[in-house]
């Protein structure tokens, strides 16, 4: 006579290990370095409604397809729950005896007396139906995910610049579901500008670029709210503006407000992505502050005006912002979302004509006259003063 | 001899290449074959004192010479310096 279910799991739980929820708990916090990963293996809806912190999510009826991917190390300790401990055993036990995970655990009564024990719990922002359509993409990739796409939502990026760099920016990043765009944008629709400026339409020349990219963002995504700035950053109100947002994406196309956003932004301690184009060339970097070069520490003067012509001046490819931009855009879903390993303390060029990619270092410098103070340290004083970079960028336009 | 990459502001002056050859033991060697090659680029690289100008990053290979010896850092045949001024186009 065939064994009943319940039988059938009551030998597999004498196959495998378990583990009681104070041991995770304990082996959570401890910060030794030999910290499990727990694998909630429940379905979507369970773990929506509240999931250890810290977990990650492998379905059950995924879990052969998917465990590489969150564990891809068979030696590293494994632990698997689900509400009660039964699944989690079955799961336990397919890893141990057909895929080779050798220390294997499952949680007892799961995350049932976890909660009993009165153990944290996170409950996941829940997503619409319209979103988790939206967003599938993004879901069924294990580095952004649910967790992923949440913090996309919640994130707030600022874009300076609704030009060559920012057009495609802004459109991928809307389309990610980027729950706040702020745009700086002083300037008006050009006929020049639409070879390369994708967001803008002709239909929209004469009007002002923040009000074009709103539309072009409404139509795209919904959910992004848009907060236009029809303004040029300067000294008197970079501050202001950019106080708040968790990464700025410089796209701006003149050294004295790269310089000034610099200083800005190492005060306030916020992420920069920043590229620059000319002709077939572009440069991306990511200025993460204190964790990494500031722009400063790259370039501490700028060039002279014969050596820093403008886009305007010498002319760019169309398509070159659209490559650039669209990197731009990669480094800042990779900050917000923390996925990979940020452009930081590299400079990537690109040479379109060659079609090279060129990867340098780029150091902190101790002696940098911005971030190696302490931004704590800088009196209010100064806080408030810029120097007058308009004056001492006036040589390189 | 080494190779050194030409940014796109200084390609006018050797005669539009993106990568010529020049020979010499360290940067400043280099960089000075590279000027007596194409003198346009003398002015654009250094300054009245001889020094390279602050606005010009250089790389061997992949490092800033900065970090490493500076115009002394010793250059080995078939390594690639890398001339790099700020751009700011968007």
């Amino acid at each position: 006579m065939s064994p009943s279910g319940a039988e059938v799991i009551r030998q597999i739980k004498s196959q495998i290990d378990e583990v009681d929820p104070s041991e995770v708990d304990g082996a959570a916090s401890n910060g030794n370095g030999s910290r499990p990963v727990l694998i909630d293996v429940r379905e979507s809806e369970e773990w929506d409604a509240g999931h250890i912190p810290g977990a990650k999510h492998v379905p059950r009826g995924y879990l052969e397809s998917r465990i590489e991917g969150a564990v891809p190390d068979r030696s590293q300790r494994v632990v698997l729950y689900c509400a009660s401990g039964n699944r989690s055993a079955l799961a336990a036990h397919t890893l141990q005896e057909l895929m080779g995970y050798e220390n294997v655990e499952s949680m007892t009564g799961g995350i049932t007396l976890w909660k009993d024990r009165g153990y944290d719990v996170e409950v996941p922002q829940s997503l619409s139906k319209e979103q988790r359509e939206r967003y599938s993409r993004h879901l069924l990739v294990p580095e952004i995910g649910l967790e992923g796409q949440t913090k996309l939502l919640q994130a707030k990026v600022l874009l300076l610049g609704a030009g060559g760099l920012g057009s495609p920016t802004a459109l991928y990043l809307a389309a990610a579901g980027v729950g706040t765009l702020g745009i700086v944008d002083d300037d008006e629709v050009d006929l020049s500008n639409l070879q390369r400026q994708v967001i803008h339409t002709t239909e929209g020349i004469g009007t002002p670029k923040v009000d074009s990219a709103e539309r072009a963002i409404a139509a795209i995504n919904p959910d992004v709210d848009v907060v236009k700035y029809q303004t040029r950053l300067d000294a008197t109100n970079v501050m202001e503006i950019i106080d708040g947002y968790d990464v700025i994406v410089d796209g701006v196309d003149n050294f004295p407000t790269r310089y000034l956003l610099n200083d800005a932004t190492v005060r306030l301690d916020i992420p920069v992505v920043s590229a620059s184009i000319l002709g077939f060339d572009g440069q991306l970097s990511v200025f993460k502050p204190h964790d990494g070069p500031c722009y400063r520490c790259l370039y501490p003067v700028p060039p002279p005006a014969e050596l820093a012509p403008s886009c305007g001046a010498n002319g760019v490819l169309g398509v070159l912002p659209g490559t650039m931009g669209l990197l731009q855009a990669t480094e800042v879903v990779k900050l917000v979302t923390g996925a990979g390993e940020p452009l930081v303390g590299r400079l990537l060029l690109y040479e379109a004509l060659g079609a090279t990619f060129t990867e340098l270092k780029v150091r902190r410098d101790p002696e940098c006259p911005v971030c190696s103070k302490d931004p704590s340290e800088i009196s209010d004083e100064e806080m408030g003063v810029f120097p007058d970079y308009e004056a001492f960028c006036a040589a390189a336009g | 001899m080494a190779t050194i990459k030409i940014p796109p502001v200084l390609r006018p002056s050797v005669g539009g290449e993106k990568e010529v050859e020049a020979g010499g033991g360290d940067v400043g060697t280099v960089l000075h074959d590279l000027a007596e090659q194409h003198p346009a680029t003398q002015s654009q690289l250094f300054g009245a004192d001889g020094q390279l100008n602050r606005y010009v990053n250089v790389y061997l290979n992949d490092e800033d010479v900065r970090v490493l010896d500076g115009l002394g850092t010793t250059v080995a045949d078939g390594d690639t310096l890398v001339i790099l001024p700020a751009m700011a186009g968007g």
